[in-house]
Order: structure tokens, then C-alpha cells, then sequence
């Protein structure tokens, strides 16, 4: 009775669950069980005569687990997962130098690249200033003789006009002369003719 | 045996096989034995054999073997803090321990080593042991702040003073009829209802048709107490890192 009363009470701590079963395990205990019996006659698990070789047995083999862990096992899932992390760190640091390094690469090709880029710009712009330059002077130059061909030959239209202005007032004189002549038929003094012609001019 | 077939008890029966005595006691050779060497075999044999080719990257089984190392080592480093790392050891066995003892007593005809009161009573001895010793060790009479909780009033010290040791003093007992008596539950459970698949199938068609509910709830079962095997060998090892944090940290409520 006392067996299954202590029994009854450790599974029903357990919870609704299992209180069905140790109701059911209950009866079965006290109609069955102990017929065939278990030795002692003691719920096993509560039965005191196998303390004792339980707490050797239990000694030795978690001994001996706790040794193997500590001393063999443990040092070597450490030691891989050390390891791993060591390659990860490692290769973490090889990629993130292999990446400054591009970026320096890039850094120095972007450099290089504007240093051309600049020195085009200049040179072009040089010969862009050299060719305006010298445009400009062939212009001059050949404007100043230009200039100097207009005038001389603005000098030239000027003489050949007062001396054909010249020659007019002669001509116009003669026939002045000749048409007064034969208008009334005398003669007519040149100074007169000249200073009519002079009037008529003006 | 007559009533084998269903008598739920019978698995935590203790048969001595090698009859040992030493000094008038009793320490025999038991299918319990048997089974904490099994246990040992096991649990040694996987950890040890999946990671013997230590492999950069880890197949599955090693990556078990990994995960639960790295399981216990955050779970410790949480619980106990750094300090608390000295005992990886000591709670990394005692979980693997727990957890293929447990998962070995789910196979049909084995016996289940931590189903035994003695068995789990003597682990949570060890953890308390260990958490006391190291306690004075390392802080002498000032492990005894572990009851001097700081922030209370005077007047109710005594009163939680008085609290704090009932706690600390049923730790052990607590620590131990947890998973003692989940497995024990657990597996009476399951022989109570395959007992039933058993009995109705012996009446007939009827019998047979009614024995598919008892079938049913004896499969969930065992997926539930699968869960539970694992699930307890992780309370335990919680359990033990919180414990062993007031063995670090006395002072540290």
C-alpha cells in the first residue's frame, strides 16, 4: 500500500497529464504487479538496496565522461572551432587588404587619368593661345599694309584727281575759248575765260 | 514474470547482472550500470568519431557535435558570465550526459539511467557540492552574501534571509525530482497507453478498432517525449548555470 501510495504522489506532482496514467498505473500496480514481483517488492526506483552500486557505477562512468569531455573532446571541438575562426579572421584580413589595394590601384589610375587629362587641357590650350596669337599678328600685319596700300592709293586717287580737276579747268578754258570763239567769232582774253570757268565750277 | 506485459514499472526495475559486494555492500553490476556505460560509449563515441576529421567546414554530424559545444558555451556565458567559463566542463558532461541518457531510455527494451531517484539526486549533489565548494573557496565567508539579497529593508531581512536558504537548501531536491520525475512519468505514460494498443487488440475487431486511439496518443507520446528528453538535459544545464552564477557572483542578485 505504502508503495503505491508514494508512488500514486511522485507522478501526480507531474501534472494533469500523467495523473490519468498514474490513476491507470495504480490499480494495475496493486491487481498485478507485485505477483510476479520485483525482488524487494519496493517501487524500483525508490528501492534503497541499489543506491549504492547506482552511486559507484554513476561515479565511474561520469567520471570517466567528465575526463574524456575535458581532457580529449571539449580541446578538440575548441581547437577546429578555433581554427575556423582563425581562417575566417585571416582570410577576412587578406580580403580587406586585397581591397585597399584595388582602391589604391584605382586611386592612382583616377590620378594618373585627371594628370593626362590636365596636361592635354594645357597643351591644347597652348596651342590654341599660339595659333590665336599669331592670327592676330598675321592680321595686323596684313591690315597695316593694307591700310598702307589704301592710303598710298588714296594718295594716288587724290593727286590724279586735282590734276585732272587741274586739266579740267584747262580744257574747259580751251573750249571755252573755242566755243566763244565761234559764238562771236572775237577774241576773248584768257584771264577773262579763266575766271568764268572758275565761276561755273563753283 | 506474469504481468510484464502490463506492469509499467518493470522498466526501472534494477537486475543485477555481475554480482559485486564490497564490505557487506552491495555495488553490483546492473542493467543500470550497463546503460551509464552505454551512455558513456555513446555519447563519447559520436562527439569524439564526428569530429575526428576536423573539417574547416563541418558535415552534419559534426556540426551537431559543434552546436551543442557552442549551445553550452553561450548558455554558460549568459547564465554564469565569463567567470563562469572554468566550468565549461563540468556542465558541458553533465548536459551531454543527461541529454544521451535521456535519448538512450527512449529506445524500446532500455533501461532509462536518469529515471533512477538516486541518479539525478547524485547530479544535483554534484552541482550544489560543486557551487558550495567553489562558493567558500573563492569567496570564504562572503559566498554567504548568495542569502543577503542587497536593496531590502532591515526589518524584513531575516524573513528573506530565512527564504533564501529553504530556496537555496530545495535547489538539489528540485534540481533532481525535475528530471527524475519527467522521465519517470514520461515513460509510464507511454507503456500505460501502448499497454492498452496491447489489451484491446487481444478483443477482437472491435478491440483492434479501438485500440487506434490508444495507438495514436502512444505516438504523439513518444514524439513528446523526445522533446522532453532534450528539453529536461536543457533545464538542467540552465539550472546549473544559474547556480553556479551565485557561486561566481555571491553578491550578484
Amino acid at each position: 500500500m505504502f508503495v503505491t501510495a508514494a508512488y500514486a504522489q511522485s507522478t501526480t506532482t507531474e501534472g494533469a497529464e500523467t495523473h490519468d496514467a498514474a490513476a491507470g498505473e495504480v490499480h494495475t500496480e496493486t491487481g498485478v504487479a507485485h505477483e510476479g514481483g520485483h525482488g524487494s517488492g519496493v517501487f524500483p526506483p525508490f528501492d534503497s538496496s541499489t543506491f549504492a552500486s547506482q552511486l559507484l557505477w554513476l561515479a565511474i562512468t561520469f567520471g570517466l565522461f567528465y575526463l574524456l569531455m575535458s581532457k580529449v573532446v571539449m580541446p578538440r571541438i575548441g581547437g577546429i572551432l578555433e581554427t575556423r575562426n582563425d581562417t575566417i579572421a585571416r582570410d577576412l584580413d587578406d580580403a580587406a587588404r586585397s581591397k585597399a589595394e584595388a582602391d589604391a590601384a584605382i586611386a592612382a589610375y583616377e590620378q594618373e587619368l585627371a594628370a593626362a587629362k590636365a596636361k592635354g587641357n594645357a597643351i591644347a590650350s597652348e596651342a590654341r593661345e599660339a595659333a590665336k596669337a599669331k592670327a592676330t599678328a598675321d592680321r595686323t600685319a596684313v591690315e597695316a599694309s593694307l591700310n598702307k596700300k589704301i592710303s598710298a592709293a588714296e594718295a594716288r586717287i587724290a593727286d590724279i584727281k586735282t590734276k585732272a580737276l587741274a586739266d579740267v579747268g584747262a580744257i574747259a578754258e580751251e573750249t571755252a575759248t573755242a566755243v566763244v570763239e565761234q559764238l562771236i567769232g572775237g577774241k576773248v582774253s584768257k584771264a577773262e575765260i579763266a575766271s568764268a570757268v572758275k565761276a561755273s565750277a563753283k | 514474470m506474469a504481468g510484464d506485459k502490463v506492469d509499467p514499472v518493470h522498466q526501472f526495475v534494477v537486475n543485477k547482472i555481475v554480482p559485486i559486494e564490497i564490505g557487506g555492500i552491495d555495488f553490483s553490476f546492473t542493467n543500470a550500470s550497463l546503460f551509464m556505460f552505454a551512455t558513456l560509449a555513446v555519447a563519447t563515441a559520436f562527439l569524439y568519431l564526428t569530429t575526428s576529421t576536423r573539417s574547416l567546414v563541418p558535415g552534419r554530424m559534426q556540426s551537431v557535435s559543434e552546436i551543442s559545444y557552442e549551445f553550452i558555451a553561450s548558455m554558460l556565458r549568459e547564465g554564469a558570465g565569463s567567470h563562469g567559463m572554468k566550468f565549461f566542463p563540468m556542465v558541458f558532461s553533465l548536459f551531454m550526459f543527461i541529454l544521451t541518457a535521456n535519448m538512450l531510455g527512449m529506445v524500446p527494451y532500455f533501461f532509462t539511467v536518469t529515471s533512477q531517484i538516486i541518479v539525478t539526486f547524485a547530479l544535483a549533489l554534484f552541482v550544489i557540492g560543486t557551487v558550495l565548494f567553489y562558493g567558500f573557496y573563492k569567496h570564504g565567508l562572503g559566498f554567504l552574501n548568495v542569502f543577503v539579497p542587497s536593496g531590502v529593508p532591515g526589518i524584513l531581512l531575516p524573513l528573506v534571509i530565512a527564504i533564501e536558504v529553504i530556496s537555496f537548501l530545495s535547489r538539489p531536491i528540485s534540481l533532481s525530482v525535475r528530471l527524475f520525475a519527467n522521465m519517470l512519468a514520461g515513460h509510464i505514460t507511454l507503456k500505460v497507453f501502448a499497454g492498452f494498443v496491447a489489451s484491446l487488440g487481444t478483443l477482437g475487431a472491435l478491440g483492434i478498432g479501438g485500440a487506434i486511439l490508444p495507438l495514436i496518443m502512444t505516438v504523439a507520446l513518444t514524439g513528446l517525449e523526445f522533446l522532453v528528453s532534450f528539453l529536461q538535459a536543457y533545464v538542467f544545464a540552465v539550472l546549473t548555470c544559474m547556480y553556479l552564477n551565485d557561486a561566481v557572483h555571491p553578491g550578484g542578485h
